[in-house]
C-alpha cells in the first residue's frame, strides 16, 4: 500500500496551524463566493488566486482547491433556498431541491445536498489516491509525440463531444490557441503575432483572460437579470441530520450510480454540468415511482450533488497525473501550478511529492471540514444574500482587477481583462463555449512545443504520431472522437439500412 | 422542520421588463462577430506567413502552427457566416433588450472608469470611488452607507493585499502622501 503511506505523508505535510487555517479561510470563501450571484468556482478560484502567490506552492494549492470545494458547496444552498442555481451544475438540484423547501423541509434538502455532495467527491478522491500515482508513472514514458497525441486528444474530445456547435467549440479552441502563441516562440525565441506591440512581447496571459472572461463578463450577464429573490430561511438542527443519514443506505444504488458517472465524465472533459443532469434523470429512470421526481423528492437532491461533486473532484485527476485540466476550474489551478513555478505533468509525483500528496489529503480534510461547516452556517451564508447586489458588484470588479495586475505587475493586463470580459459577455450569449478556449489558452504552448518537438526529432515526418502502438492508438482515438458526430450518423444510417433488410 | 420565520426577500426596483423591446438579435451579432474573427484570422495569417510557416531544416518555423491555425479559425468564421445567412427563416432570438443594454451599460461605464482612474490615482483610490459611486448612483442606497463601506472595502484591501500577502498594487498620489 504505497499509496497509503504516501497519502499519511501527506497529512503529515498538511497538519500544520498554518496550512490547517489557510484552508479554513479557503473554505469560508469559496462558500461566500458559491452563494453571491455572478460568482462560481472557477471566477473564484481565479479572482482569489492572487491572494497565493506569496505562499509556498503547498498552502497556495490548498487554500485554493479548498476554495473550489467550498464553491461547490455553497452553490447547493442558493438552488434549494432560492431556486436560483449558483452554478450551472447546480441547476438539476433545483428540481427537488426547491419544492423540498417550499414543503418546509428545506434543512432536509440542504442535508442531503451536503451529504451527497460529500460522498460524490470522496469516492472521487479515493479514485484518485490509488489512480493518479499508477497514470502518472506510466505517463513517465512518454516522449513528446505522445503527449501532443494526449492534448490532441483532449482537444478532439471537445468538438467531438460538446454539445455545442461544432463550429463555434472550433472557433473557441483555434482562438486560444492562437492566442497562447502570442509573444516570444518559445522553441525558436522568435517573436510573433505582437505586431511590434511592446506590451504583447510577454504574451497574454492566461489567468488574466480567465478573469476577464468569467468574472467581469459573469458581472455583465448578472446585471441583466432580474435580481429580485425570495427564499426560505433555514437552519440545520443535529436532528434532521441524523434522520437524513440514517436513510442514506437506503440510496446506495443513486449514490454509487451517480459517482461512477460524475467520475467518469470529470476525467473525460464532459464536466460537472452534463453529469449532474445525467445523475438525475438516471436515477429518475430506474425509479418505481417516476411521478414523485420534481415534486421534492430527496433522491433528486442525492443524484445530481453527487454526480457534481464527484466529476468536480476527478477532473484534478488528469490535471495531476498528466498535467491536462479535466474542467475550467482544473484549467485555472494548472496556471497557478505554473505561476507557483512547478511544471504540471507526471514529473510532478515524482519531484514534488510534498506538494502533490498534501493536496490530495486536503482533499480529504477540506470535505470533511467543508461538511461542517456548511451544516452548521448555512443561516449566515443565506443572509449574505440580503447585501445588495449594487454594493457586491464593484467589489467583485476591483477584486478582477486586483487579480489581473497583480499576476505580472501591469497595467496592461487589466484593459486586457476588460476586453476579455466583453468577449465573455458576447460569446456566452451567441453559444461560443469558453471552455474549449480557457483549455486551449493554457495547454496552447506545451501542445505546441511537443508537435515540434515530435517534429524535429523524426525529422518532419507525420508518421511519428503512429510510430508505436501507445501513441498510435492515443491519435487515432482522438480523430475518431473529432469526427465522432459524422462517424455516429454513418453507422445509424447503416443499421437503418441492415435493419430494414 | 419547518422555519417559520420570514421569508427572505430581496427587491430589485430597476430589473430589467421582461417586455422591453430588443435592441439586436442574435442572428446580427453572430454575423458581426463571424466578420471579426475572420477578419482577425486573416490578420494573424499574415503575421505568421511573414514570420514564416514553412518548415526550417529542423522542423516547423515559428509561424508554422499559429499560422494552420488561424486558416482553420478563419475557415469555421466563414462557416458560422454562411450558417447565419442560411438560417434566416428560423425565427431570430433576441440578444440584448434596452432595458438589459441600460443595466449592463450601468456596470460597464463605471467599470471603464474605475481602468482609467486606477491608472491615475492607483487602485485603491479607484475602487473606494467605484464602490461609492456604484451603490449610490446604481444602488440608490443612501450616501453615508455607501461611503462607509467603500472606505472599509478600500483600507481592507490595503491590509490584505499590500501588508499582509505583500501583493504590490498600483499606487497613486494619495498613498504617496502617507509615504507608501
Amino acid at each position: 500500500m504505497e499509496a497509503f503511506e504516501l497519502l499519511l505523508h501527506g497529512f503529515h505535510v498538511l497538519l500544520t496551524f498554518k496550512t490547517l487555517a489557510l484552508m479554513l479561510v479557503g473554505l469560508v470563501l469559496g462558500i461566500f463566493v458559491g452563494v453571491l450571484p455572478g460568482l462560481g468556482g472557477p471566477n473564484g478560484v481565479a479572482i482569489l488566486l492572487p491572494l497565493t502567490f506569496t505562499m509556498d506552492p503547498t498552502s497556495a494549492i490548498v487554500m485554493l482547491s479548498c476554495i473550489y470545494w467550498g464553491a461547490l458547496f455553497g452553490g447547493a444552498i442558493t438552488s434549494i433556498l432560492f431556486n436560483i442555481p449558483g452554478e450551472a451544475w447546480s441547476v438539476a438540484t433545483t428540481f427537488d431541491g426547491y419544492p423540498m423547501a417550499q414543503q418546509g423541509r428545506a434543512a432536509e434538502a440542504l442535508t442531503a445536498a451536503f451529504t451527497s455532495s460529500f460522498i460524490g467527491s470522496l469516492i472521487a478522491v479515493l479514485l484518485i489516491t490509488f489512480l493518479a500515482p499508477g497514470i502518472a508513472s506510466f505517463a513517465l514514458r512518454f516522449g513528446p509525440p505522445e503527449f501532443f497525441a494526449v492534448y490532441l486528444l483532449t482537444f478532439c474530445s471537445f468538438v467531438g463531444l460538446g454539445r455545442e456547435d461544432k463550429h463555434k467549440t472550433i472557433i473557441s479552441m483555434t482562438l486560444g490557441l492562437l492566442l497562447a502563441g502570442i509573444g516570444m516562440d518559445t522553441v525558436s525565441g522568435q517573436l510573433r503575432m505582437t505586431f511590434g506591440w511592446s506590451e504583447l512581447f510577454r504574451g497574454i496571459n492566461f489567468l488574466v483572460a480567465v478573469i476577464g472572461l468569467f468574472g467581469i463578463s459573469e458581472i455583465l450577464l448578472t446585471m441583466e437579470e432580474r435580481l429580485a429573490l425570495r427564499g426560505h430561511p433555514a437552519k440545520i438542527s443535529l436532528r434532521v441530520v441524523l434522520r437524513v443519514w440514517k436513510e442514506l443506505p437506503r440510496y446506495w444504488v443513486t449514490l454509487l450510480r451517480s459517482s461512477a458517472i460524475g467520475c467518469w465524465l470529470g476525467i473525460t472533459p464532459g464536466g460537472a454540468i452534463a453529469a449532474s443532469f445525467m445523475g438525475y434523470n438516471l436515477a429518475k429512470r430506474f425509479s418505481n415511482d417516476k411521478e414523485s421526481f420534481g415534486k421534492g423528492r430527496i433522491e433528486g437532491v442525492f443524484a445530481p450533488e453527487t454526480a457534481a461533486h464527484a466529476s468536480g473532484t476527478s477532473a484534478l485527476l488528469p490535471m495531476l497525473a498528466l498535467g491536462i485540466p479535466g474542467s475550467g476550474t482544473a484549467a485555472i489551478l494548472l496556471g497557478g501550478l505554473m505561476v507557483w513555478g512547478l511544471n504540471p505533468g507526471p514529473l510532478l509525483f515524482v519531484e514534488h511529492k510534498d506538494f502533490v500528496w498534501g493536496l490530495i489529503a486536503s482533499m480529504y480534510l477540506g470535505n470533511v471540514v467543508g461538511l461542517v461547516i456548511v451544516l452548521s452556517t448555512v443561516p449566515l451564508f443565506a443572509a449574505v444574500l440580503r447585501v445588495p447586489f449594487a454594493a457586491i458588484a464593484p467589489m467583485i470588479v476591483v477584486s478582477c482587477a486586483v487579480g489581473a495586475y497583480a499576476i505580472q505587475n501591469a497595467m496592461f493586463d487589466i484593459w486586457l481583462m476588460l476586453a476579455f470580459g466583453v468577449v465573455g459577455y458576447v460569446f456566452k450569449k451567441i453559444g461560443i463555449p469558453l471552455a474549449p478556449f480557457t483549455l486551449a489558452l493554457v495547454l496552447g504552448n506545451r501542445a505546441e512545443d511537443a508537435f515540434r518537438l515530435s517534429m524535429i526529432g523524426a525529422g518532419g515526418d507525420m508518421g511519428v504520431f503512429w510510430s508505436n502502438g501507445l501513441v498510435g492508438s492515443i491519435t487515432t482515438l482522438a480523430l475518431v472522437l473529432l469526427f465522432w458526430p459524422l462517424i455516429s450518423r454513418a453507422l445509424g444510417g447503416l443499421q437503418n439500412i441492415f435493419g430494414k433488410r | 422542520m419547518a422555519d417559520s420565520e420570514s421569508e427572505i426577500v430581496v427587491d430589485d426596483p430597476s430589473a430589467p421588463a421582461s417586455d422591453s423591446p430588443a435592441v439586436a438579435g442574435t442572428r446580427s451579432v453572430d454575423i458581426v462577430v463571424s466578420l471579426l474573427l475572420l477578419a482577425f484570422a486573416g490578420l494573424m495569417a499574415f503575421d505568421n506567413w511573414r514570420t514564416g510557416m514553412g518548415w526550417a531544416p529542423d522542423g516547423p518555423k515559428a509561424g508554422y502552427f499559429p499560422f494552420y491555425l488561424s486558416v482553420v479559425l478563419g475557415a469555421a468564421s466563414v462557416f458560422g457566416l454562411v450558417k447565419a445567412f442560411w438560417d434566416r427563416k428560423s425565427e431570430d432570438q433576441v440578444f440584448v433588450t434596452r432595458d438589459q443594454l441600460r443595466r449592463v451599460t450601468q456596470v460597464f461605464i463605471p467599470t471603464l472608469v474605475f481602468c482609467v482612474c486606477t491608472q491615475w490615482l492607483g487602485l485603491y483610490v479607484a475602487s473606494f470611488l467605484l464602490v461609492a459611486g456604484f451603490m449610490r448612483f446604481v444602488g440608490h442606497i443612501a450616501w453615508w452607507k455607501s461611503l462607509v463601506t467603500s472606505f472599509v472595502f478600500a483600507v481592507a484591501m490595503f491590509v490584505t493585499f499590500d501588508i499582509a500577502f505583500d501583493v504590490i498594487m498600483p499606487k497613486g498620489p494619495l498613498e504617496a502622501l502617507f509615504g507608501h
